[in-house]
């Protein structure tokens, strides 16, 4: 705490807020006389019921925002007639998807059909539960969290087979299979990101790591993996195959509409449909998170000056910051196609990826500093110029034609 | 309000959980034996593998429960899943198993039945599972031992997955001279 704290008290007392707040209801109940393991249990529940209830109201808020923002880019007003600002229209998709008849082809496998939307929520909400939110707020303090992270995201692909395959429908399992093909073949660069965080932190962590990037570079920059050379290049290979994970925009080809109608959700209608919809936000909200994490100093202040600012503030503005961008990237971005998303992670990702992982060997070896500097910058910086040059040899994209906008 | 019932979770938990997790196992595993729809057979291994990384995770083995779910229903399931794909009709079901499959099953059961009795008969190692527990737990530990104690099996399983590796590409290669003739 530095002495701006103390002249602003309403943040001193926020900071552990959250924390005071549960204290204060188990200590509730505790003089109600409840038992120990029945307030062991309270406990667990009321964390789950923390970040459940923030970030459900986070998506809420995603999808109203989602649609102003692109509606700004592509000059409309888009939502703007339930509630002021069409702030309530997400309530009312709610209740317009939870009429909706819940249609199941004859066809289709029942049991797999009804599974896979709530498989494809579930690793979402672990992803959760491992998160570092602010100081001493972890839910699940995990000695393998990163681990946990990538092994719960598998179950996303599983779900996207299950849906495709149990409906029965030629467009629902071509669209799962490029999003099976999509998923895997992101998830690796994603790993090698990650690992070369866990290479400079010595720990699988989420907390460590978070903490590892604790502290200010000249007693003013932060110190955060981003600003190194080797996690810039790690974090913008961690954003891009996020956003591939998450089936964002321009990596959305599962659901290709000119193509496949609505890939693995094509046979699903009713709320069946909105818990995918839902999912694709969460995982978004969560792949986000953990990009904050890993490379953009979790819940520590940008600058030393502003650590008067509760932490979990600045882990939630650091999400949502990185979801604009999503965002952003979703309203100016066109779609890649199958063939170039594919090379582009084969091809050129992931062997960035394994340079990254010696450029941060030699980062931790040679030490943060302008030694660190020298060193770690060629081992990215060559590769990516003799790919760059490689793949562009015989690229001519010619001149822009406008057919009809001259 | 009856003090004893909330006490009964966090006593009861974790053999509650186990004695779950264990019959889910059986029970999925025969599924994946006995069902005739290919699919349904590899959700039910899913099963398997989620419910034994549950075991891992009782044991406070997080390691490796997280990799058993990582490796086994990340990544081997859905290369099962891909190979069924390509291969199996969406709507056909397997044939009902033959007289050999039944012969050969119960050979199998009984191999398994007596390397449990054997088991049984052996008696406890002496390892209690606070002991054991830690070299699983600690993901620090698990890479000592890995890079010392069992650096050789660990080297020889890398060369085979290599050898593997090389394999497949040879297989999948096309070879001009091949096609011409």
């Amino acid at each position: 705490m530095t002495a701006l704290s103390g002249t602003i008290p309403v943040f001193a007392s926020l900071e552990g807020a959250p924390i005071a707040l549960k204290a204060w209801i188990l200590g509730m109940l505790e003089n109600m006389g409840m038992p120990e393991p029945f307030l062991m249990l309270v406990s667990i529940q009321l964390s789950i019921l923390g970040f459940f209830s923030v970030f459900l109201l986070l998506f809420v808020l995603a999808s109203w925002f989602e649609r102003k923002i692109l509606a700004r880019i592509q000059n409309r007003r888009g939502p703007n007639r339930v509630g002021p600002a069409g702030l309530l229209q997400p309530i009312a998709d709610g209740i317009k998807m939870l009429t909706k008849e819940d249609i199941v082809p004859v066809a289709a496998d029942k049991v797999l059909h009804a599974c896979a939307p709530v498989l494809i929520i579930l690793p979402a909400f672990l992803a959760m539960a491992i998160l570092p939110y602010g100081k001493n707020m972890t839910p699940v303090e995990l000695e393998v969290g990163i681990l946990l992270f990538f092994a719960v995201s598998t179950a996303t692909e599983l779900a996207v087979f299950m849906a495709g395959w149990a409906s029965l429908n030629k467009f629902s399992m071509l669209g799962a299979m490029r999003a099976v093909a999509q998923i895997l073949s992101y998830e690796l660069p994603l790993i090698l990101a990650a690992t070369s965080v866990v290479m400079i932190t010595g720990s699988l962590s989420l907390t460590a790591m978070v903490e590892a990037q604790g502290g200010y570079l000249l007693g003013i920059l932060p110190n955060w993996h981003v600003f190194t050379p080797w996690g810039f290049a790690a974090f913008a290979m961690f954003f891009i195959s996020a956003l591939a994970e998450s089936n964002r925009t321009p990596f959305d080809l599962p659901e290709g509409e000119s193509e496949l109608v609505a890939g693995h959700m094509t046979e699903y209608s009713g709320f069946k449909y909105a818990l995918f919809f839902i999912s694709e936000y969460l995982g978004l909200y969560v792949v986000c998170g953990f990009a904050v994490a890993l490379f953009l100093g979790g819940w520590q202040a940008p600058l030393p000056f502003l650590t008067f600012i509760p932490s979990w503030i600045w882990f939630f503005a650091k999400i949502l910051c990185l979801v604009f961008v999503a965002m952003w990237i979703r309203g100016t971005f066109p779609r890649v196609r199958v063939d170039h998303l594919m090379n582009f992670a084969w091809k050129f990702v992931i062997p960035l990826g394994v340079m990254v992982l010696v450029s941060a060997a030699v980062w931790h070896l040679a030490g943060r500093g302008p030694l660190g500097w020298i060193l770690s910058l060629p081992p990215l910086l060559i590769p990516y110029w003799l790919m760059a040059r490689a793949y562009g040899r015989n690229y001519d994209a010619g001149g822009r034609v406008y057919r009809f906008a001259e | 309000m009856s003090g004893w019932l909330l006490y009964l979770p966090s006593f009861f938990m974790v053999e509650f959980l186990f004695y779950f997790l264990s019959a889910l196992i059986l029970g999925s595993a025969l599924m994946v034996v006995l069902n005739r729809n290919p699919v349904n057979a590899v959700m039910f291994l899913l099963v398997v593998m989620g419910g034994a990384a549950g075991l891992f995770f009782l044991l406070g083995a997080y390691f490796l429960g997280v990799l058993q779910i990582l490796v086994y229903a990340g990544a081997v399931v859905v290369l099962f899943l891909f190979i069924i794909m390509l291969i199996a009709p969406q709507t056909k079901l397997k044939p009902s198993p033959g007289k050999t499959t039944f012969a050969a099953s119960a050979a199998a059961f009984a191999l398994l039945a007596a390397g449990a009795l054997a088991l049984a008969g052996a008696g406890s190692t002496g390892v209690t599972l606070g002991e054991a527990a830690p070299v699983g737990h600690l993901s620090k530990e698990y890479g000592y031992y890995l890079f010392s104690v069992y650096l050789l099996p660990f080297l020889v399983a890398g060369f085979l997955l290599l050898i593997a590796m090389v394999g497949v590409i040879l297989i999948s290669k096309r070879f001009p001279r091949e096609e011409q003739a």
